[in-house]
């Protein structure tokens, strides 16, 4: 059996008496695409929030590429290939958006601690960090701030930050979020090509653009989850209509 | 990638100005207090490694200031030791001194990591003021000679100028070289989002303590000078009123900009020595030139002057596009 790229056992993270997420299993072969589902609170961010080593668990264990990092922080995580987004966007406003690749680039190499190498004389990362802003439609605007761009723009630059890490495991929350139609169709298409040897998992609230990307769908309601399985299986099973109808 | 600006020409002049400084001012008096606002300055130029680099507003800054000073003089004026060997223990011990203040104070971060330094600022305050068989307490320490390095008289005080010149020099194209490097990079990513940067893979507590150590370096650089200039030192080089004074020359000159402390550190020596010759209540002016720096300039009077002339220039011009400056890539005056 092949080593998963994400395996969670026993997760739950309590906020004082608050339970955010409850015992949680899950696990993520490599290359799958896995949606994560549910309403607002169901828990999904705070879940993501604790693969992603933001905060430590309540109870559980967390692997990643079978490395237990549980107790790892999350710079520690990255370095075993773990990238992420987040929901709300967090750039460098002031700096290019050739500037926040390059930091993203950074993050996983020495130089991050070399205090006498001029970063502007890297050319080859300077060359590296403008090939991902092509690659995701963004290297016409590689000299301009963040402040000048759009929220779409702003969006498809998070997910360039990422995938300059070259991760194997991709957490992406909410990449769709307050785009405008045209902006969710290049978003979309961007991720679909994200090669399939990242492993990608998702929160999506837009179903008809998550059910269309995803493997396998797990939907979480009051921290736990209460379905799992195929998109067809899914979206069949009644819980998933109680979860989003109430009824 | 942004090309950097840098006015060779107003480098040249500023630089030609401090050059001649010694001919053009040819009172003693004077030179020894632009000596003064060289030595501050360095130690302006480190508490803005922390502040404006890295977003960590220390209140105990003075500390390597004042532990400096007082090991120089006690090694080389009473404990036997030559003027190098003096200098190296004091600036090696201090260095050491702001690792374990570092480790300390990074536990926490904005007001927490304020009062932590606060605390260990007026802890070795108390030691100095109260170890009087040490420290010689409230009566200072004294009896330091200044060194005679390659030959140099420091006696002299425009020689002593061109030394300490020299070495704000050094701080300067270090600190320059250190906030364009991947350290300074990642230190400044920190003060702007460090969740973020933990996400990145950065190690921020690791980037925020060899900062820390790199500012107490300087810090401890300068209160070599300090020793030197004054031959003296009292528990007042470790007083909060001190850390508070180079806070204050580098929000007043600006913080996270290169020159900004200098022209701070500039403004408040002057103020203290020279004006306060002429006013009474110089504090007072002080407090009020503060004030207005804050209402009308509130990033700091160089980034001010420097955002007002590019105003002005824009109203010649008729030319009202504005870009984004990068906090980052841009060279800062």
């Amino acid at each position: 059996m092949t080593t998963p790229a994400l395996e969670v056992s026993g997760l739950s993270r309590f906020f004082g008496g608050l339970p955010a997420v409850r015992d949680i299993s899950m696990r993520v072969p490599a290359g799958e695409r896995r949606l994560l589902l549910g309403p607002n609170g169901a828990g999904k961010t705070t879940f993501f929030n604790l693969i992603a080593g933001d905060f430590p668990p309540s109870q559980g264990e967390i692997r990643i590429f079978g490395e237990n990092v549980t107790r790892k922080s999350s710079n520690q995580r990255t370095h075993l290939g773990m990238a992420r987004t987040y929901q709300i966007i967090t750039l460098f406003p002031k700096n290019t958006l050739l500037h926040n690749v390059v930091i993203s680039l950074v993050g996983l190499r020495k130089l991050r601690f070399n205090p006498w190498s001029d970063l502007r004389q890297q050319a080859a990362l300077w060359d590296e960090a403008q090939a991902t802003l092509a690659l995701v439609g963004l290297d016409h605007l590689a000299e301009r701030t963040v402040m000048e761009t759009s929220y779409g723009e702003r969006r498809r630059l998070e997910i360039a930050m990422a995938l300059a890490q070259k991760p194997k495991l991709l957490l992406l929350d909410e990449p769709l979020a307050g785009l405008s139609a045209d902006e969710r169709k290049d978003v979309q298409h961007l991720l679909q090509s994200i090669p399939r040897d990242v492993t990608i998992v998702m929160i999506e609230h837009d179903m008809d653009v998550a059910l269309a990307f995803a493997d396998v769908i797990t939907v979480m309601q009051h921290g736990q989850v209460v379905v799992e399985g195929g998109r067809a299986d899914v979206v069949a099973d009644p819980k998933t209509r109680e979860v989003y109808l109430g009824h | 990638m942004r090309t950097p600006t840098f006015n060779w020409v107003l480098w040249l002049l500023g630089l030609a100005a401090l050059l001649a400084l010694p001919w053009l001012v040819t009172s003693e008096y004077y030179i020894n207090i632009a000596s003064q606002i060289v030595i501050a300055a360095i130690l302006a130029l480190s508490l803005n490694l922390l502040i404006g680099f890295g977003g960590m507003i220390s209140l105990g800054h003075a500390a390597y200031l004042g532990v400096s000073a007082y090991l120089a003089i006690y090694m080389t004026a009473h404990a036997g030791f030559g003027q190098l060997s003096g200098a190296l223990i004091a600036i090696g011990s201090t260095t050491a001194l702001a690792m374990l203040f570092g480790y300390l104070s990074l536990r926490a971060s904005g007001l927490g990591f304020l009062m932590i330094t606060l605390a260990l600022g007026q802890i070795l305050w108390g030691i100095a003021y109260r170890w009087a068989s040490l420290t010689g307490g409230d009566n200072g320490l004294g009896g330091m000679k200044r060194p005679h390095p390659f030959g140099l008289d420091l006696t002299h005080p425009a020689i002593f100028y061109y030394f300490v010149l020299f070495f704000l020099g050094l701080a300067l194209w270090c600190i320059a070289r250190f906030i364009q490097s991947g350290l300074g990079q990642s230190l400044q990513g920190t003060r702007d989002q460090p969740r973020r940067m933990r996400a990145l893979g950065y190690n921020v507590w690791l980037i925020q303590w060899l900062s820390f150590v790199f500012a107490g370096f300087w810090g401890a650089v300068a209160g070599l000078l300090y020793a030197y200039y004054h031959q003296f030192v009292s528990p007042q080089a470790l007083h909060l009123t001190t850390s508070a004074e180079t806070l204050l020359m580098v929000i007043a000159g600006g913080t996270g900009t290169l020159f900004g402390p200098v022209v701070g550190a500039a403004l408040v020596v002057i103020l203290k020595n020279v004006v306060s010759a002429y006013i009474t209540r110089w504090l007072i002016l002080l407090g009020a030139i503060f004030v207005a720096i804050v209402l009308f300039m509130p990033e700091g009077l160089l980034p001010g002057l420097a955002a007002w002339i590019h105003r002005l220039k824009e109203c010649l011009h008729g030319d009202k596009k504005t870009t984004g400056v990068s906090a980052i890539t841009k060279d800062r005056v």
